[in-house]
């Protein structure tokens, strides 16, 4: 057994026996970096000093017997849209190449404080625009499971890097899906927190009103055990929640005995891979083994979703991608002459075609003439879309869904179809845009052994239910311990 | 619905993007395709539905109006692409 087999808690436990000091655990994670990443190419930079530094802070803890909490000294990636001092963060972008954060974000202070060391930062879409990683400015990270398919994104690197067992554990981001879309694609447990439950202070904007940091992990205990440590009011953030932060792994074995568990029949339509479909279907027989309940439900604006998010989500990105604009931070167009210049032709270096796509997009929409008719009537069917998950919520604990509506697909197949990339995210994003905590669990294989995984969606804070449901699935199949061939 | 070049090119002015010909052409499609595919939206009727701006906000979140520390002056610039003292350098914009 190698030490980066391990899960974030097993790990944990050793730390906790002194059976292995964090410095072991952290070379062991950097020297499976160096062996495995030239394939996977899920990792933007190493910091491996910092890194190093952290653990050996955390070996003097323990010695002294006062450990900073249960994962102090467990090894973590980030994806490299959380802004780290000292440390280059680029959102994958070219327009941030070499921007040094002056701060840090406050879940990465959160994690620092809990003596996580962090290991580096990890590839993804362009200021997390994307669902395959390709619009990364830098190179595309591969699927660990097969080399020549995407992971998925945005938080592809984060996904592919726990998969690879790299890291035990990462941050990403989900503003449409791209937690759990990557999860899915990857084998491992992906939770996008209620918005507001985890704060977006130093997190690069993509949507500010979806946008919400989450644990990406190979177990369910994992994602419990880091949200832990990053669930919290922050002052910094006014759009983060007072809401009082329960113990995430109190009631982790619970069980589902008596719950009732939606199954919303708009998200079972044409378009679904069978294989995908005949894992969920036996997922869904598996939780009513469990005894728990099945609940046809009916979400009727589903099909509006997909059209809500791409009017909401890039309009909100035009507006926050303002600030780049080459004065303050980030590349400047070399051969600018006016104020003018500096800014068209420093945005036109700088950006990527994706990023460029959403921004030209939610200019269109927000521009005079078409906001009411574009924006506007978005965030209205917005708001009947939220009203369908509350009308659900009052007959059953949670709903279960695929996450993806296909397996990891071959890198280069959708790059030119937008609409086709955008369909990716079309379970995912309406949990997003009701603000709700969602996660994806393994729930096996394709016949060419490519991950499927199990979405479920739970009322606003319940992210404790959540991860009871997924637990319980999780107990009676074992899918984590199926390592990637690498 | 169906972008033309001009809109296209007077979108790019206000998103304050300079695009290559070739990329004014190939957003004038794409666009169309993602405004064709919202389009069904415009099918629903919304009149006396409120706007959802923040799904689960109910208040922001205030804090005292008091001066505190901030990032101190050369932190702030560090990134900078070009300073003169202690302010961002732009190039000269009056005459």
């Amino acid at each position: 057994m190698q030490l980066t087999d391990l899960t974030m808690l097993e790990l944990a436990e050793k730390l906790a026996a002194k059976e292995v000091s964090s410095e072991e655990a952290t070379r062991a994670s950097l020297a499976r970096i160096q062996q495995v990443d030239p394939k996977v190419r899920a990792f933007l930079r190493v910091d491996e000093a910092g890194a190093l530094a952290a653990a050996r802070a955390s070996d003097a803890r323990r010695a002294a017997g006062s450990p900073a909490g249960v994962l102090d000294g467990v090894p973590l990636g980030l994806k490299d849209l959380f802004l780290t001092e000292g440390v280059e963060t680029t959102a994958g972008s070219r327009l941030l190449e070499g921007f040094v954060p002056p701060y840090d974000a406050t879940v990465v202070r959160l994690l620092k404080e809990a003596g996580l060391p962090l290991v580096g930062k990890l590839n993804l879409d362009e200021f997390a625009m994307g669902s395959s990683n390709e619009s990364s400015a830098y190179f595309s990270c591969h699927n660990p499971w097969d080399l020549s398919r995407t992971p998925g994104g945005s938080s592809g690197g984060s996904a592919a890097a726990v998969a690879a067992r790299e890291v035990p554990g990462a941050l990403g981001t989900d503003t449409g899906g791209s937690i759990r879309q990557p999860a899915a694609l990857t084998n491992t447990v992906g939770l996008k927190p209620t918005y507001g439950r985890v704060s977006r202070y130093g997190v690069i904007a993509f949507a500010s009103s979806l946008d919400q940091p989450g644990p990406m992990t190979r177990t369910v205990a994992d994602a419990a055990a880091l949200l832990q440590v990053i669930a919290r009011p922050d002052v910094q953030d006014a759009t983060s929640s007072d809401a009082p932060v329960p113990d995430y792994s109190a009631d982790l074995e619970a069980g589902v005995r008596g719950l009732k568990l939606g199954v919303p029949r708009e998200y079972f339509t044409e378009g679904m891979d069978p294989e995908v479909e005949a894992s969920i279907r036996e997922a869904l027989r598996e939780y009513e083994r469990l005894g728990a309940t099945l609940v046809d439900v009916s979400l009727p604006h589903t099909k509006y979703a997909l059209a809500t998010y791409y009017l909401i989500a890039p309009a909100e990105a035009s507006s926050n991608l303002a600030r780049y604009d080459g004065v303050r931070f980030g590349k400047r167009a070399q051969d600018a002459r006016s104020l003018r210049d500096v800014y068209t032709l420093t945005r036109e270096e700088g950006f990527g075609s994706e990023v460029k796509r959403r921004i030209m997009l939610g200019t269109y929409a927000l521009s005079s003439g078409y906001y009411d008719a574009y924006y506007l009537r978005a965030q209205k069917v917005r708001t009947l879309i939220r009203e369908d998950f509350t009308r659900a919520f009052q007959q059953v604990d949670a709903l279960l869904s695929p996450t993806s509506p296909v397996p990891a697909f071959k890198l280069g197949e959708k790059v030119e179809d937008p609409m086709a990339m955008y369909l990716m995210d079309i379970y995912t994003l309406p949990c997003n845009l009701a603000g709700l905590p969602g996660l994806s669990v393994p729930c096996g294989f394709t016949k060419a052994g490519l991950p499927v995984g199990l979405q479920i969606l739970g009322r606003p804070f319940d992210e404790a239910g959540l991860l009871r449901i997924a637990r319980a699935y999780e107990r009676e199949h074992d899918f984590f311990r199926r390592f990637a061939p690498l | 619905m169906a972008l033309t070049l001009e809109q296209v090119r007077h979108v790019a002015t206000l998103a304050r993007l300079s695009l290559t010909p070739e990329e004014e052409q190939r957003f004038t499609t794409q666009l169309s395709a993602v405004l064709d595919a919202v389009e069904q939206l415009q099918a629903l009727d919304v009149e006396a539905v409120e706007p959802t701006c923040h799904a689960t906000l109910t208040s922001s979140r205030l804090r005292e109006d008091v001066m505190r520390p901030s990032l101190p002056p050369e932190k702030s610039l560090a990134n900078a692409p070009a300073k003169s003292g202690t302010a961002f350098a732009v190039p000269k914009i009056i005459e």
